[in-house]
């Protein structure tokens, strides 16, 4: 009992890891109708902007994730404006085509500046080792991301919900000719999105080093995830993603540890019955 | 009942959460019938025969084609049963020429489409019969062009060239003149007046010149429920439709 | 009838579709070009054959891809069962090169038969994602079935016997050559016929407009998973030449980095034109080899790039550019 509830507390540390990095690739994919495959791109990015600052000039830790989510950003935005920008609402296998090459050469050209070899990383005393609460216990590092993962997730819903700008993005995501037609600047709405999506997942690559490793394969190592993720839950639906996210990040967990034979066939072959009988995810809108 | 009824609904329901866009429509189509359904706009007249051709499951209510039931059957299936249609807005094949278009649809009712193996340079009949189908409507060196670079009127032919493609013994035409200059229309509804006698056809259209010259017997849709139905004199002096549909009846 | 068409008319109608079916000069240089590599490289016929086999797998995927519009990142799949099917059939029983042959056919046809049913009434993207999953489930299944497979370290000990008791292959890959090149030209000729049959247009209806095609009788799901089938079949073939003429099968067939790079050979070929599949993959096999010679770990950023910059042009790959090229000069000099 106490083993599962242990193990429990890493699937849903994962679940977060994985929630940062994929909720922006929901809300493009929902709002712009935009297969975003190079996502996890950004990710291995803002990875590396943790690795280099710490590493080569000595960063803190708590400085340098900023400088992961500004560097995603900024790198999301630049590829957003000159290329992905032609590509919204047109045929979706030309996306992602597009973006596979995008992966491809973001892949080699990490190996080529940051070389093979997974880079390690040093993050503060009181993040290594555990936390004991009586009977239960948990990594420091799993339960920082869980707080700071959960409050991000917070701040997330309820900016979605409850700004302007949160308003003006589930109409976008909701029904784009209509918020057009609203005098809303689609087009620099778009860009703020993605913006924002892309810092998510810089942050959340740069949090992912000290767990799970990093190396230039990472985005297609997390291709697959985030893609389940994201149409498992729905996309463009945040809370879905984020059900997804948990899910996946404990069943993953759960699974490796009980089961170690079955745990991939379970996730995949859940994830083929659900699409089965809800082609656009739990949480997403029917036709 | 008359043996003659080729279509037939009885009790059609459809609605989409609590808006009924199909009330309980009963429905019956003579063999070699020209019928019309006219209705203002929003009165379910779409619906309807989206609901007859399969596009949308009925919420209640039966589909009987030539006496069996089709409620349930998918929509290729009631094709291939001999009821054909039209779309109210040009749904093509735009890279693909009429000529090919057509033949493919000739090809499948004759149970082709499922044969990979079979040269289509050779399947003469099917060619030669679309040939003849596209030349009795006109299309001359249209025929061979890509459909996107055809004239918009053209399209609209090419719909009808399509549906009769599948040889229906009920034809649904969804305002087949729709957005066509007004001396084509004519040509449209010339070729359809001269279709084979024992082909029923449906059409929807908003034009009252139109429908009082071609349908034999209309029926009056309003707000997803028949109105009422009879010959366009009946039609014309309905006190009830002058007022919903026509207006004052003044345009009539 | 009501009108008897001008023959005039009749013949142009049909000169059309016998045009349409037509050999392309690209088609009948591809073909040429690839019996006399035989005399030219005979060096390399082992990268020769595995750059025709790679062509087979990915017009296979363009039969899928190309036609009947179902993108997929899992096709690997199908090449890998192929390749267990004669590998463990060439261990276990009997290395007849031509029973594997059918018979990777067959299991593959038959995975393929299943999984239609899965993937022909989606969509989009949510058809990637199964054809995905799919294509995972199958690695996973070959890695931890040891006994089976070999698991991660390959399957080893084939019998291959010789071709019809007469040609053993030999390691210069002579016979691994000639017969590769006959069984995937056949296939080739049949992946024509289907293309250019009714069951082919009726494919190009799908991919053209999707919701009219049932108002003409026609069934997408049928058409959808007729094409899958047919596909994984292919693709089935394709791996099972690969096992026979390497004799050996590492796990990495099922992979999903073969799933990608299948779908990279064929745009850089160009999508739905079937040559563009073979094009593709040859470019793709050689260019790899030549490359990762200079620079092993990088000419990923180069095959990137150049995906990158087809998509964004628009050009239809290599076979496009080509095409365009040729009639530029054509055109030039006839003026």
């Amino acid at each position: 009992m106490v083993d599962f509830v242990n193990i429990l507390g890493a699937g849903v540390a994962y679940g977060v890891l994985l929630f940062l990095m994929a909720g922006g690739l929901s809300v493009t994919m929902g709002m712009m109708g935009f297969a975003n495959l190079a996502h996890g791109s950004l990710s291995m990015l803002g990875g590396y902007i943790v690795v280099m600052l710490m590493n080569w000039y000595g960063w803190p830790f708590f400085g340098a994730l900023p400088m992961a989510a500004i560097g995603a950003a900024a790198a999301g935005v630049l590829v957003e404006r000159t290329i992905f920008r032609r590509f919204y609402w047109g045929n979706q296998l030309d996306q992602v085509l597009l973006t596979i090459g995008i992966v491809t050469m973001t892949v080699a050209a990490a190996t080529f500046v940051w070389g093979a070899v997974p880079p390690a990383v040093h993050v503060p005393a009181f993040l290594v080792g555990r936390v004991h609460f009586g009977w239960f216990d948990i990594g420091s590092y799993r339960l920082f991301l869980i707080i700071f993962g959960g409050l991000l997730t917070l701040a997330l819903v309820l900016g979605l919900e409850y700004t302007s700008f949160g308003a003006r993005i589930r109409a976008a995501v909701d029904n784009r000719r209509m918020t057009v037609s609203c005098g809303i600047n689609i087009d620099r709405l778009f860009m703020l999105a993605f913006a924002i999506g892309s810092a998510l997942a810089g942050l959340g690559g740069g949090l992912a080093i000290y767990l799970v490793g990093l190396d230039p394969a990472f985005p297609v190592k997390y291709l697959v995830y985030l893609l389940i993720v994201v149409v498992v839950g729905g996309m463009g639906s945040i809370r879905g993603t984020l059900a997804a996210s948990l899910a996946l990040g404990i069943c993953d967990v759960v699974g490796k540890y009980y089961i170690p034979y079955l745990g991939a066939f379970i996730i995949y072959g859940v994830t083929v019955v659900i699409l089965m009988f809800r082609p656009n995810g739990l949480f997403g809108r029917g036709h | 009942m008359s043996i003659d009824v080729v279509l037939e609904t009885e009790g059609l329901n459809r609605s989409f959460g609590a808006l009924r866009v199909t009330q309980n429509v009963s429905f019956r189509l003579p063999r070699g019938a020209r019928y019309a359904l006219i209705g203002p706009n929003g009165a379910g007249k779409s619906t309807f025969i989206n609901l007859l051709t399969g596009v949308l499951a009925p919420s209640s209510g039966r589909i009987r084609l030539e006496g069996e039931d089709v409620t349930r059957a998918p929509a290729q299936e009631r094709v291939r049963r001999g009821l054909a249609r039209t779309f109210q807005i040009n749904t093509l094949f735009p890279s693909l020429s009429p000529l090919e278009a057509t033949t493919l649809a000739i090809a499948q009712r004759h149970g082709l489409c499922v044969n990979p193996f079979r040269r289509l340079s050779g399947c003469h009949a099917e060619i030669d019969e679309a040939t003849e189908l596209l030349n009795r409507f006109d299309f001359g060196a249209d025929a061979e062009r890509a459909t996107h670079q055809l004239a918009y009127g053209r399209q609209r032919l090419l719909e009808i060239v399509l549906a009769l493609a599948a040889r229906p013994r009920v034809l649904l035409l969804d305002e087949p003149a729709a957005g066509v200059p007004q001396h084509e229309s004519a040509e449209i509804f010339g070729a359809l007046a001269a279709l084979p006698s024992d082909v029923a056809v449906l059409f929807i259209e908003h034009d009252m010149d139109v429908v009082f010259r071609f349908a034999e017997r209309i029926t009056v849709l309003v707000a997803g429920q028949i109105l009422c139905e009879g010959t366009p004199e009946e039609i014309a002096d309905h006190p009830q439709v002058r007022e919903v549909y026509l207006g004052d009846g003044e345009d009539v | 009838m009501v009108a008897v068409p001008a023959p005039e008319a009749t013949h142009s109608a049909r000169a059309l579709f016998v045009r349409r079916a037509a050999w392309r000069w690209e088609e009948i240089a591809f073909w040429i070009c690839a019996a006399l590599s035989y005399f030219i490289f005979p060096g390399h016929l082992v990268l020769l054959t595995q750059a025709m086999i790679t062509g087979l797998f990915v017009v296979s995927l363009d039969i899928m891809f190309g036609y009947a519009g179902i993108p997929s990142f899992g096709h690997a799949a199908f090449f890998g069962i192929g390749a267990y099917t004669a590998g463990i059939l060439a261990r276990d029983w009997w290395g007849d090169p031509l029973l594997g042959l059918v018979a990777g056919a067959l299991v593959a046809g038959l995975a393929g038969a299943i999984c239609s049913q899965l993937v022909a009434r989606l969509h989009g993207i949510a058809m990637l994602m199964v054809t995905l999953g799919i294509g995972l489930i199958c690695y996973e299944i070959a890695n931890k079935w040891n006994s089976l497979t070999g698991g991660d370290d390959g399957l080893q000990g084939m019998q291959i016997t010789p071709l019809l008791g007469l040609f053993t292959f030999d390691i210069d890959g002579r016979v691994g050559f000639i017969y590769s090149f006959i069984v995937i030209f056949v296939l080739y000729l049949l992946a024509r016929r289907l293309v250019n049959s009714p069951f082919g247009l009726a494919l190009k209806g799908i991919r053209e407009n999707v919701r009219r095609v049932p108002a003409l009788g026609i069934g997408v799901r049928v058409q959808l998973a007729m094409a899958f089938t047919i596909s994984a079949a292919m693709a089935g073939v394709a791996g099972a030449l690969l096992a026979e003429t390497t004799q050996y099968i590492a796990l990495e067939v099922l992979g999903f980095d073969r799933s990608i790079s299948v779908q990279i050979a064929l745009v850089l070929g160009g999508i739905g034109s079937l040559i563009g599949g073979m094009i593709g993959a040859v470019v793709y096999t050689v260019l790899r080899d030549q490359l990762s010679l200079i620079n092993p770990a990088y000419w990923d950023f180069w095959v990137g790039l150049v995906l990158v910059i087809i998509v964004m042009s628009g050009t239809g790959g290599v076979t496009g550019i080509l095409r365009r090229s040729v009639d530029w000069v054509i055109a030039r000099v006839k003026r």
